[in-house]
């Protein structure tokens, strides 16, 4: 039986206060909380093996090393990748992009086009903005409709063999809305052109397997999947890796250097340039052990009870209205009062001890799609509670209240 | 003749030291936001936006009698409750005194500590903005 109220023991944050109320945490999409294995991994790190990795004979050199090289099996086996080199370790998913469209900048060619769409998150358009300028290549964006869906008809008109790469988001972070990446996939690989799907919000509420997908690039941030901040992963197929330029420069990318020539190191080094985040990469495998433990299915199976059960309530309350009504939606709730502020609304939660997320959340060409200057938003994660919506549908009623 | 900044500041520490908890205080300042007089579209500008606050705010000033009058609005409530007040203890001030006053109040209040960086950010960028318009007219 899935358990919410065991899951959260092992979570030490959600038993806080804040602002004398109990912590309701509802902007998981911004950031989840960690698994207490994940912080001992953390702290036992630097207490009893802190070393650089990949450089040194000795003992705790070899050691995180192989701790780290564990996390990358890991995420293999999670993603199921076909080898354990297609997994690149970045800052996240706003590193992995930019690794892509820096190394796409230097092979993109005026007439050549990329595709992203109006619902990406900053990180996910602002890359291939400057990647189209420093290129010349054209950026195509498929529009939204106003139930914040992907434009099909518009996106496989726009596909040709002028298209070079196509950038999209897996689950919208503002909207909620999932893309049906897999007929995208498929639409994509009819032509010549490479997909990216920018996973951040979906690699810890669907199952993901890159072979099956086919997809040619996906990515995400171990920090919204239970996992420290500063670990990010771009998996890419390996041949398409190999036929990329490297992005940074520096130690661990390296096979041979002379004062004038370098050759690159072999995947996945070639593309992690410098020491990494160790204790985060090492720490990241218990969040994934956690996971698999619980199953991302059943996880997934919870957190759509929890949106359809907030959903229906948010719905009853008078002048709000949800941004965002794709028919199939992961665990994020966009909404606005008429009248109300969103900054307002949110004040008044943290007041109460709610967490939520207000503003544009990085996706400013969504919120001028759908005429509002920005929206409220609560995001689930595994160990929230109905207890807890019903007393935030409650707080959002108070806050009405004080706000009219 | 117009109260000082520092007398006004003192009255409203005193009207928040009223209330004793935050719902109260919260209202008090929904009220405020309330009783700010619209003000005509014309102000509500690019030129006018205060960036820095994550609410929108515009802020105009012009100069009357020797004195700095501030137009200000804010789509957010609890924004404007704050920008009553500053406009309360500024506006209607001689130039001079704007740029030299020290605004204890506001940490009297305690609205520094309920404010977040970000937020408290925004109220900086506010009072900044108003003290450039003074010195604006100063220098006139
Ligand atoms: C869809 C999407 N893409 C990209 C990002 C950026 O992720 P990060 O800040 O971890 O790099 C986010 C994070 O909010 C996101 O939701």
């Amino acid at each position: 039986m899935y358990s919410p109220e065991n899951i959260r023991k092992y979570f030490p944050i959600l038993d806080s206060e804040v602002n004398q109320h109990k912590l309701v945490y509802l902007d998981n999409a911004a950031t989840t909380q960690k698994h207490q294995s994940v912080i001992d991994t953390v702290s036992q790190f630097y207490e009893k093996e802190n070393s650089n990795i990949h450089r040194g004979v000795h003992y705790l050199s070899q050691l995180s090393t192989n701790k780290f090289e564990q996390t990358r099996e890991s995420v293999k086996n999670f993603i199921n990748a076909q080898h354990t080199h297609e997994v690149i370790f970045t800052k996240g998913t706003t590193d992995s992009i930019n690794l892509l469209a820096f190394s796409y900048s230097k092979i993109l060619k005026k007439g050549d086009e990329v595709i992203v769409s109006e619902m990406e998150h900053h990180s996910n358009l602002v890359p291939w903005q400057m990647c189209c300028d420093y290129s010349q290549a054209t950026l195509k964006v498929i529009p939204i409709t106003n139930s914040g869906e992907l434009d099909m008809s518009f996106f496989k008109k726009e596909l040709s063999k002028k298209t070079k790469l196509v950038a999209l988001t897996h689950i919208s972070n503002s909207l909620g809305t999932i893309n049906p990446i897999e007929k995208i996939i498929e639409l994509t690989h009819q032509t010549d052109a490479k997909i990216l799907i920018d996973g951040a919000q979906a690699a810890a509420h669907a199952k993901l397997d890159v072979q099956k997908l086919d997809v040619d690039f996906y990515c995400f941030s171990a920090h919204k999947l239970y996992g420290p901040t500063g670990v990010g992963v771009l998996y890419g197929k390996e041949k398409l890796l190999n036929m990329l330029p490297p992005y940074q420069g520096g130690g661990e990318m390296i096979k041979d250097v002379s004062i004038h020539k370098t050759t690159y190191a072999e995947l996945p080094h070639k593309f992690e340039a410098g020491t990494p985040n160790i204790a985060g990469v090492i720490a990241f495998k218990k969040a994934i052990d956690f996971i698999e433990e619980i199953g991302v299915e059943n996880m997934k199976e919870h957190e759509d009870i929890l949106l359809n059960y907030a959903t229906l309530k948010l719905e009853e309350i008078p002048n709000l209205s949800i941004i965002g009504t794709a028919p199939k939606k992961s665990g994020i709730i966009s909404f606005v009062v008429s009248g109300i502020h969103h900054y307002d609304l949110g004040l008044i939660l943290d007041k109460l001890g709610v967490a939520i997320r207000t503003g544009h959340h990085c996706t400013q060409p969504v919120m001028k799609k759908m005429n509002v200057s920005g929206t409220s938003r609560i995001s689930f994660a595994c160990y929230n509670t109905k207890t807890e919506l019903d007393y935030t549908v409650d707080c959002i009623k108070k806050a009405i209240k004080m706000l009219s | 003749m117009q109260d000082s900044i520092e007398n006004i500041g003192e009255e409203i520490v005193d009207e928040f030291n009223m209330f004793e908890n935050w719902i109260d205080k919260y209202d008090y300042l929904i009220d405020l936001g309330k009783s700010l007089p619209k003000i005509d579209e014309k102000y509500k500008v690019e030129d006018n936006i205060i960036t820095g606050c994550q609410s929108q705010v515009w802020l105009h000033a012009k100069q009357e009698d020797n004195k700095v009058v501030f137009i200000a609005d804010s789509d957010a409530i609890m924004t404007k409750g704050i920008i009553a007040m500053l406009i309360r203890v500024l506006s209607g001030q001689k130039a001079e005194k704007i740029i030299n006053t020290n605004l204890d109040f506001i940490n009297k209040i305690g609205l520094n500590e309920q404010l977040s960086q970000t937020r408290a950010n925004g109220l900086n960028s506010m009072i900044k903005q108003m003290k450039i318009y003074a010195l604006a007219f100063k220098d006139k």
